[in-house]
């Protein structure tokens, strides 16, 4: 019983941290540009940069 | 003119495009003109040539250089604060729309402007928008030196008209959400119900009450926020007087909902919290697959994305920028070259020469001379020029064809679609079987009435029906979207699917828009008039001209003595001793004979010795697609050019079409609507302003371009003019849409019957309803996918 009790609480909260990592990635805005992210990370970073943003 | 050995081609380093004879070297690098050459150089003294690694000529031609004072009214304060997004007391965030960004290069040029110049902070580009969001230091470098620095390594930003409101769509994130937390609640709940589902021990009443009641909290979010998308749009529905399909959902999703939780307050069960949960989550990945909208098309434009957001106004002599909005009656505005009319008026100074076949469909610029009426929308090319305005920016000829109220709503639309229908007839059989329960159980078990109607209600939810559609239109739009057929929503697939009719436009839409064809009528023409021609029409930057030049073979650059143009009617000029002259009838001939054709007459030392015959070239495969499409439909053709080619045109279209020509704006949109009395289902195709209107009012408005991200007039669709002979093809999958939802209803009917079948004994267990529902989801989503998959692949879309 209480092992259960144990495992119903550890599975919610990996769920609801899903659910609010999920949310959050909507929030950064993740899914409105899905075409740039994918090229820029294969850019090289000759000079460093003097803002990472 | 001697036969030239053919030249080896030899491609521009920075644009790719053909250098012709000329071509200019640098560091062993070839270049197709200054402007692309200049671009490279800015490039290279930055250090950013990794430009041109990245993909091989990347750049756009820079043929066509950028006037030098363009941006003169970025340094206007209204139109800055307008245009600038957030200012610090050090940094300004400013974001641009540029046009020509179209591959990595692009990307990463951009996002490295701080290299090019230092006071440029950060830039990130938002590639599916084409948009870069620009931070600068406003106390170093001004808006305008930001413009002007990005149009000269080749990425002019587009200001338009429209910038200054400022109600830039924001891409739809409730959806996604809902979708989120409907995944979560329907997965936990899902876990959460196997004990009962598996037969739980009894004796531990605790906890399964603690699963019943979890579950209950859980399916309150979905409830409350994940279906309220549901709720809104039945809502809206049962006000108009009209059930659309979203409204049985809503009572299948509000009666499951009650019955169980009132089987899990009174105890006597665990409820259907999973199903409710799995329904409301399927629906919505379908809604947000059939919502994938193309960001970087713009469905719905109006006259202000064409129309430059400041013009040049002069006052007492002084010049100075006015946005558009400030523009006043009896104002005197100075228009340059390639610079678009903003307003209806007068013609003051300057002989104007405009090309108006944006707005009209006429294929050749048109002459104006001092006191004629310039209207708003045409594009003046060759000198400055000054009208004085006689109507309001809102108030001109042009915007106020856009203003027009259109009876046609996209909610009327919605209301056709045969799967509404259905759902209706749907509704009401459940209604009959659930009663046809209801009283054959009042005879036999009375305790059994409520158990079987909820249970009609929540197993003969549509849902299946609609998961067919959502998910049958959301992989046609994918599909159509890959060949670069772009539809503005799922309700266009039905209204291509149901058209009868379709009509063209013909320049731009049939035709390239240039004149390639030439027909040369008249005496025998030695070389070396030939010769004498090719220098002439060299000089002159008329499209007929041009197309002369190119008719001739390369341009060969002699002097020409005396050269004059004269606007509307023609140049002439002294080559290599000869006097030519080369224009219009009237100019070479002075008669005033009209003829419905397009062409240039010549003379040399005055004596007439031919003339030129313009036809419009036609895209490929083009007439492919009209003998295609005559067969099934009826066919019409709406040129506002001249009737130069209707004897081309009525053989390509058949005797039964309508083909006419010298068709205004308005009439365009006039015969539409005649048509749409008649009973005709109308499918559009244009590509300019003069069209705007009919394709507004047709039921179908398809915007044809040669590029996807150039600007197109409102419309329901967009293709692309390369993919204009698959048309055919297009309209067949739309067809075949209809079937594949139909087929896949008939899957989901055959699921209901099961457990319908369990529901009126009221013997529905909610494992049968947790085991029915995913098989009946998932099934519909595998046949809508392949078989609309198999299809389209069958025609060679995929």
């Amino acid at each position: 019983m209480g092992v259960i009790l144990l495992l119903l609480a550890a599975s919610i909260t990996v769920a609801g941290i899903f659910l609010a990592a999920f949310i959050w990635s909507v929030k950064k805005g993740q899914y409105e540009d899905e075409d740039s992210p994918p090229v820029r990370m294969l850019f090289d970073d000759t000079i460093p940069k003097s803002n990472n943003n | 003119m001697k036969k030239e050995a053919v030249h080896q081609k030899t491609t521009c380093y920075h644009c790719g495009e053909d250098c012709g004879k000329q071509i200019i070297m640098v560091e062993q690098k070839n270049f197709c003109c200054d402007g692309c050459k200049l671009v490279y150089q800015i490039l290279n003294k930055g250090g950013l040539c990794d430009y041109y690694e990245l993909t091989k000529n990347p750049g756009s031609s820079r043929k066509i250089s950028v006037r030098k004072d363009k941006f003169l009214f970025l340094e206007d304060n209204k139109i800055k604060q307008s245009l600038i997004t957030y200012s610090s007391e050090t940094q300004t965030h400013v974001s641009f729309y540029l046009p020509q960004m179209h591959c990595s290069s692009c990307l990463w040029l951009l996002e490295n402007l701080h290299r090019l110049d230092e006071h440029i902070v950060t830039s990130k580009v938002n590639f599916s928008r084409k948009e870069a969001d620009i931070v600068f230091n406003h106390n170093k470098i001004s808006l305008r030196n930001v413009a002007e620095l990005l149009a000269s390594i080749g990425y002019e930003p587009y200001i338009s008209f429209k910038d200054i409101k400022k109600d830039k769509p924001h891409f739809d994130k409730s959806k996604l959400y809902k979708l989120g937390v409907a995944g979560f609640a329907f997965i936990n709940i899902m876990l959460m119900s196997f004990p009962e589902y598996l037969g739980i021990d009894t004796k531990e009443q605790i906890l399964v009450n603690m699963f019943r009641y979890l579950n209950l909290l859980l399916s309150l979010p979905v409830f409350f926020y994940s279906a309220s998308e549901f709720y809104v749009s039945a809502w809206k529905s049962i006000r108009h007087k009209y059930l659309n399909i979203d409204a049985p959902i809503v009572l299948a999703v509000i009666v499951t909902f009650g019955r169980s939780v009132y089987e899990v307050v009174t105890g006597t069960g665990g409820g259907y919290f999973d199903s409710m949960s799995g329904i409301v989550f399927f629906m919505l990945i379908g809604r947000v697959l059939q919502d994938k909208t193309y960001e970087q098309l713009s469905f719905d434009r109006d006259y202000t994305s064409y129309f430059p957001i400041a013009v040049t106004r002069l006052n007492k002599q002084e010049e100075e920028t006015v946005t558009l909005p400030d523009i006043k009656l009896d104002d005197t505005l100075l228009i340059h070259n390639e610079e678009l009319i903003p307003a209806d008026g007068i013609l003051t100074r300057g002989t104007a020469l405009i090309d108006y076949s944006f707005v009209t469909g006429e294929s050749l610029p048109v002459k104006k001379e001092m006191g004629e009426i310039v209207y708003a929308g045409g594009k003046q090319i060759g000198s400055n020029i000054e009208i004085l305005v006689i109507k309001e920016v809102a108030q001109s000829y042009l915007t106020k064809l856009w203003n027009r109220d259109e009876s046609k709503s996209t909610d009327s639309k919605k209301q056709h679609s045969f799967v509404n229908l259905i759902a209706r007839y749907f509704t009401w059989i459940v209604f009959s079987i659930a009663a046809i329960a209801a009283i054959y159980w009042s005879f036999n078990d009375p305790s059994k009435i409520w158990n079987s109607v909820t249970a009609v209600m929540i197993i003969a939810c549509p849902c299946a029906l609609l998961l067919s559609n959502t998910f049958t239109n959301g992989n046609v739009l994918r599909i159509l979207g890959r060949n670069k057929f772009y539809l503005r929503s799922a309700t266009t697939i039905e209204s291509i699917a149901n058209a009868n009719h379709i009509v063209f436009d013909k320049t731009g839409t049939l035709t390239s828009g240039s004149y390639h064809d030439i027909e040369y009528v008249g005496k025998p023409l030695p070389l070396a008039y030939k010769r004498k021609l090719a220098i002439l029409t060299s000089h002159s930057i008329h499209p007929l001209s041009k197309a002369l030049a190119s008719y001739f073979g390369s341009a060969v650059h002699e002097d020409v003595i005396g050269y004059t143009e004269w606007p509307g009617h023609g140049i002439e000029g002294i080559v290599e001793g000869d006097l030519v002259s080369l224009g219009s009838r009237k100019f070479i001939l002075d008669d005033n004979d009209v003829l419905d054709e397009t062409a240039v007459y010549f003379s040399i030392e005055e004596q007439y010795y031919g003339k030129f015959i313009f036809r419009n070239q036609y895209r490929h495969n083009v007439l492919m697609l009209i003998s295609q499409l005559r067969k099934s439909y009826s066919l019409s053709l709406l040129s506002g050019d001249n009737a130069g080619e209707r004897q081309f045109l009525t053989g390509m279209f058949g005797k039964h079409a309508s083909v006419l020509f010298h068709q205004k704006p308005n009439d365009k949109l006039e015969v539409i609507k005649q048509m749409q009395t008649n009973g005709d289902h109308v499918i559009m195709l244009g590509d300019g302003l003069n069209d705007a209107g009919a394709l507004k009012q047709a039921d179908v408005g398809i915007a044809v371009s040669d590029n996807s991200n150039n600007f197109t007039p409102a419309s329901d669709a967009i293709i692309e003019a390369d993919q204009l002979p698959k048309l055919a093809k297009f309209i067949r999958l739309c067809k075949i849409n209809k079937r594949v939802v139909m087929l896949s209803f008939i899957i989901s009917i055959l699921y209901n019957i099961i457990g319908i079948y369990f529901s009126v004994q009221g013997t529905l267990s909610p494992m049968i309803a947790a085991i029915l529902m995913p098989a009946s989801s998932l099934s519909i989503l595998l046949v809508t996918f392949g078989s609309s998959t198999y299809f389209a692949r069958r025609m060679g879309l995929v």
